[in-house]
C-alpha cells in the first residue's frame, strides 16, 4: 500500500514492419510522458490529475490517434472523443464527438467535475467547452497530411481501417510481405484495407494509482479512419473503453466494437472483485476469454501499486512504471 | 425453463399520491405492450424482435419518457436515445441525440445490423436514418404538453430533474426528492435461453443539450450475454458509475449469484432513490428490483405468472395479478 504506479499507451495492433525510426519516434514519445507521469506522482498528485496531465500530453503530440493525428471520418474530418474515471468514488466524465477542442481529456474531466452529467457529445459538447473557456482551436489543426492519405487509401480500398494489425497467418517475414503486396489476387496482403506498411497511429490512454492508493484511468482517441460521422467507439464508454474503482483502474485500446460488446475495462475490475483473481490474472482472463474474434490491449493498475497489461494484436505501444524505480517502454 | 418477458415504464420518485388519471393509461400502457410481448413470444419470434417491438410500443406510447412523450432537453427539444442488445451473439447497436426518427430502438438495431458500428450520435445517426429511410417526424410529434410544463418547472426548481415530480405550485420545496423516472425497456428470452435487451428514453429534464445517459451504454443501461439480460432505468450518472447491467450479469458469472441474488446486490450498491432494473435469466426466471419510490413494471413467465405494478408488492394502489 501506498506506493505509485503508472502505466501508458498508445493503442494495440502495430505494423510488425513498422520501420525503426516510427517505433524510436514512439518510444521517446512513451517515455516522455511515462516521465512526466512519474514526476507528477512522486511530487504527490492525485490519480486523477495524474492520468489528466499524461493524456494531454499524448493528445498534443501527433505522433499517436488523439488529438492532433486523430483519425479521420469519411467526410475528412475528425471527431475526437475521451473518457476519464476517477476510482475513488468512481466519478467520471465523457465527450464525444468533438472537432475544435485542443484537449479531449480536460473537457471530459469538466463535464466530470463542472457539470451535473457524466457524458456530453456533439455540438452540446462543443457549446460547453466554450461556456468554460477551453482551448479550442479550428478542426484543421487536428488533421495531418499522413491521415489525409490514410484516409484516401481506405476509402480507394472501400473499408474501414481499424486502429491494429492482425498478422495473416503464415507470414511471419517482412519480405514474404512485401512480395505478397504486389499481389492482385483476392487474399493479397490487404490487412483491414490498408498495405500492412503503412503507419497507423493509435488511441491513447494511462492508468495510475497514486501514494494514496487511489486509481485513475484516462482514454483519448480520433476513432477508426473513415469512420461514419457520428461513430462513438469504446474510449468515451465508462465501462468498455475506460474504467476506475477501488481496486484498479484500466484503459483499452484496438477494435472499439469488440471491446464494446465484452465490457473490457469493467471486466477486468469484475474479475478482480468478484472472481478474486489478481491483477494480471484478471487482465489475462479478460484478453483471452473475453474478446472472442475481436482483437484489443489494455493497460492496468491495482491500489497495491502492482501494473499490468495485455494485447492479442500483434504490438502494443506502451510503457509502465513503478515507485521502486521500475521503467519499461515497449511496442512487441 | 421457459419464456420470459419484462418490461419497464421508468423507475422513479413516483408518489403513492399520483393521481388515477395519471395511473390508468400507464397501467393499460403496461398490459397492452406485455400483451405483445408475450404473444410474440408464444409465437416462437426471437427474443430480440420481441424486445424491439415492445419497445416500439412504449416509444409510441405518450405515457413514457421515450419516444412520443420524451422529456425535454433545457432548449426545449427532444434528445432519443436507445440501445439493443442480443444475448446470443453480444452484437449490440445504440443511438444518441435524436430528434426526428420516430422508434429509436429500431434505427439502434439497423445499426447493429447494417453498419459496421455499434453507436451512432447526433447528427451521423439522423444521417443514417434517412439513409436508411425510417419513419421520421417533426418534433411535434414528440413533444407532449406535460413534458413542456415539466421543463418549465424544472427551470423554475432550477434543477435536472429525471421526470415525474409533482409540478412545485409557487414555492420551492426544500427537498422535491429526486425524480427518478424516466426511460422504458424490455427483456426477454425464450425457451432455448436465448436473451435480448432493450432501453430507450429522451433522457432528463431540462438536461444539457448533448447529454448522454445510461440507457445507450452497454453495460450501464442495457446488457445481454448467456446469462441475463438486463434493462435499467433511474439516474444515468449513478447508472454509468455503477455499470449496473453488466454486473448483474458479471455477479451471476463470476461470483456464482442468481438473477434475484445479482440484481439485488446491484440495486443495494447504488445510492437509494436512483435505480431500479427488469431482468431475465436464460432458465426464465425474472426479477424487477428498484429502490425508488416505484417503477413502472410488468412481466410474465411461461409457467403463467404475470405482474403489472408501480409500487413495492404490498404497497396500496398496486396491482398484482399472480397466475393470471
Amino acid at each position: 500500500m501506498g506506493s505509485w504506479a503508472i502505466a501508458v499507451h498508445g493503442g494495440a495492433g502495430v505494423d510488425p514492419c513498422l520501420p525503426a525510426v516510427r517505433q524510436e519516434e514512439a518510444r521517446r514519445v512513451l517515455s516522455r510522458c511515462l516521465k512526466l507521469g512519474a514526476g507528477a506522482l512522486q511530487a504527490g498528485l492525485t490519480a486523477v490529475d495524474v492520468v489528466e496531465m499524461v493524456v494531454r500530453e499524448l493528445e498534443t503530440d501527433p505522433v499517436f490517434n488523439s488529438g492532433r493525428g486523430s483519425a479521420l471520418t469519411r467526410r475528412g474530418t475528425v471527431e475526437m472523443e475521451a473518457s476519464i474515471m476517477d476510482g475513488r468514488g468512481r466519478r467520471c466524465g465523457a465527450v464525444s464527438g468533438l472537432s475544435t477542442v485542443k484537449n479531449p481529456v480536460s473537457l471530459a474531466r469538466l463535464v466530470m467535475d463542472r457539470s451535473p452529467h457524466s457524458y456530453l457529445a456533439f455540438d452540446g459538447a462543443e457549446d460547453f467547452a466554450r461556456e468554460q473557456g477551453v482551448e479550442m482551436v479550428d478542426n484543421s489543426y487536428f488533421i495531418t497530411e499522413e491521415n489525409v492519405s490514410m484516409l484516401k487509401l481506405a476509402k480507394e480500398a472501400n473499408s474501414i481501417v481499424f486502429d491494429y494489425r492482425v498478422p495473416i497467418p503464415g507470414v511471419d517475414s517482412c519480405s514474404a510481405i512485401a512480395g505478397l503486396m504486389g499481389a492482385k489476387a483476392e487474399g493479397g496482403l490487404q490487412m483491414n484495407g490498408l498495405p500492412i506498411n503503412m503507419y497507423a497511429p493509435e488511441t491513447v490512454g494511462c492508468v495510475v494509482v497514486d501514494n494514496n492508493g487511489w486509481c485513475a484511468a484516462a482514454t483519448s482517441t480520433g476513432g477508426l479512419m473513415n469512420k461514419m460521422n457520428g461513430r462513438i467507439g469504446d474510449s468515451p464508454l465508462i465501462g468498455s473503453g475506460t474504467y476506475a474503482c477501488d481496486v484498479c483502474a484500466v484503459s483499452c485500446t484496438g477494435e472499439g466494437e469488440a471491446i464494446i460488446r465484452s465490457t473490457l475495462a469493467r471486466d477486468v475490475a469484475a474479475l478482480m472483485e468478484y472472481k478474486g483473481l489478481s491483477l494480471q490474472e484478471a487482465v489475462d482472463y479478460a484478453i483471452k476469454e473475453r474478446l472472442d474474434e475481436g482483437k484489443a490491449g489494455l493497460i492496468a493498475v491495482s491500489r497495491n501499486g502492482e501494473v499490468a497489461y495485455g494485447f492479442n494484436t500483434v504490438g502494443m505501444f506502451r510503457g509502465s512504471a513503478t515507485q521502486d524505480g521500475f521503467m519499461e517502454v515497449g511496442i512487441w | 425453463m421457459g419464456w420470459a418477458i419484462a418490461l419497464h415504464g421508468g423507475a422513479g420518485d413516483i408518489p403513492l399520491s399520483f393521481p388515477v388519471e395519471g395511473r390508468a393509461p400507464r397501467e393499460a400502457a403496461l398490459r397492452h405492450c406485455l400483451e405483445l410481448g408475450v404473444a410474440a413470444l408464444k409465437a416462437n419470434r426471437p427474443p430480440l424482435d420481441v424486445v424491439e417491438l415492445v419497445v416500439r410500443e412504449l416509444e409510441n406510447s405518450p405515457c413514457f419518457n421515450a419516444g412520443k412523450g420524451s422529456v425535454l432537453t433545457t432548449n426545449g427539444t427532444v434528445e432519443m436515445e436507445a440501445c439493443i442488445m442480443d444475448g446470443n451473439t453480444k452484437k449490440c447497436g445504440a443511438v444518441s441525440g435524436l430528434s426526428t426518427v420516430v422508434n429509436a430502438i429500431s434505427l439502434a438495431r439497423l445499426v447493429m445490423e447494417r453498419t459496421p458500428h455499434i453507436y451512432l450520435a447526433f447528427d451521423g445517426a439522423e444521417a443514417f436514418a434517412r439513409e436508411q429511410g425510417v419513419e421520421t417526424a417533426h418534433s411535434s410529434h414528440f413533444i407532449t404538453p406535460e413534458n413542456v410544463e415539466r421543463l418549465k418547472n424544472a427551470k423554475e426548481a432550477k434543477r435536472v430533474q429525471i421526470d415525474f415530480t409533482e409540478p412545485i405550485k409557487g414555492t420551492i420545496p426544500s427537498s422535491i426528492g429526486d425524480s427518478q423516472i424516466g426511460t422504458v425497456g424490455c427483456v426477454a428470452v425464450d425457451g432455448h435461453g436465448i436473451l435480448a435487451s432493450a432501453t430507450s428514453t429522451g433522457g432528463l429534464v431540462n438536461k444539457m443539450a448533448g447529454r448522454i445517459g445510461d440507457t445507450p451504454i452497454i453495460g450501464a443501461g442495457t446488457y445481454a450475454n448467456s446469462y441475463c439480460a438486463v434493462s435499467a432505468t433511474g439516474k444515468g450518472e449513478s447508472i454509468i458509475q455503477a455499470t449496473v447491467a453488466r454486473d448483474v450479469a458479471a455477479l451471476m458469472e463470476y461470483k456464482g449469484l442468481s438473477l434475484k441474488e445479482a440484481a439485488a446486490y446491484v440495486i443495494e450498491r447504488t445510492p437509494k432513490g436512483n435505480v431500479g432494473l427488469v431482468a431475465v435469466s436464460a432458465n426464465g426466471e425474472v426479477t424487477m428490483p428498484f429502490n425508488t419510490t416505484g417503477m413502472f413494471r410488468a412481466c410474465a413467465t411461461e409457467d403463467g405468472y404475470s405482474e403489472i405494478g408501480i409500487w413495492p408488492s404490498g404497497i396500496n394502489g398496486d396491482l398484482e395479478y399472480p397466475n393470471k
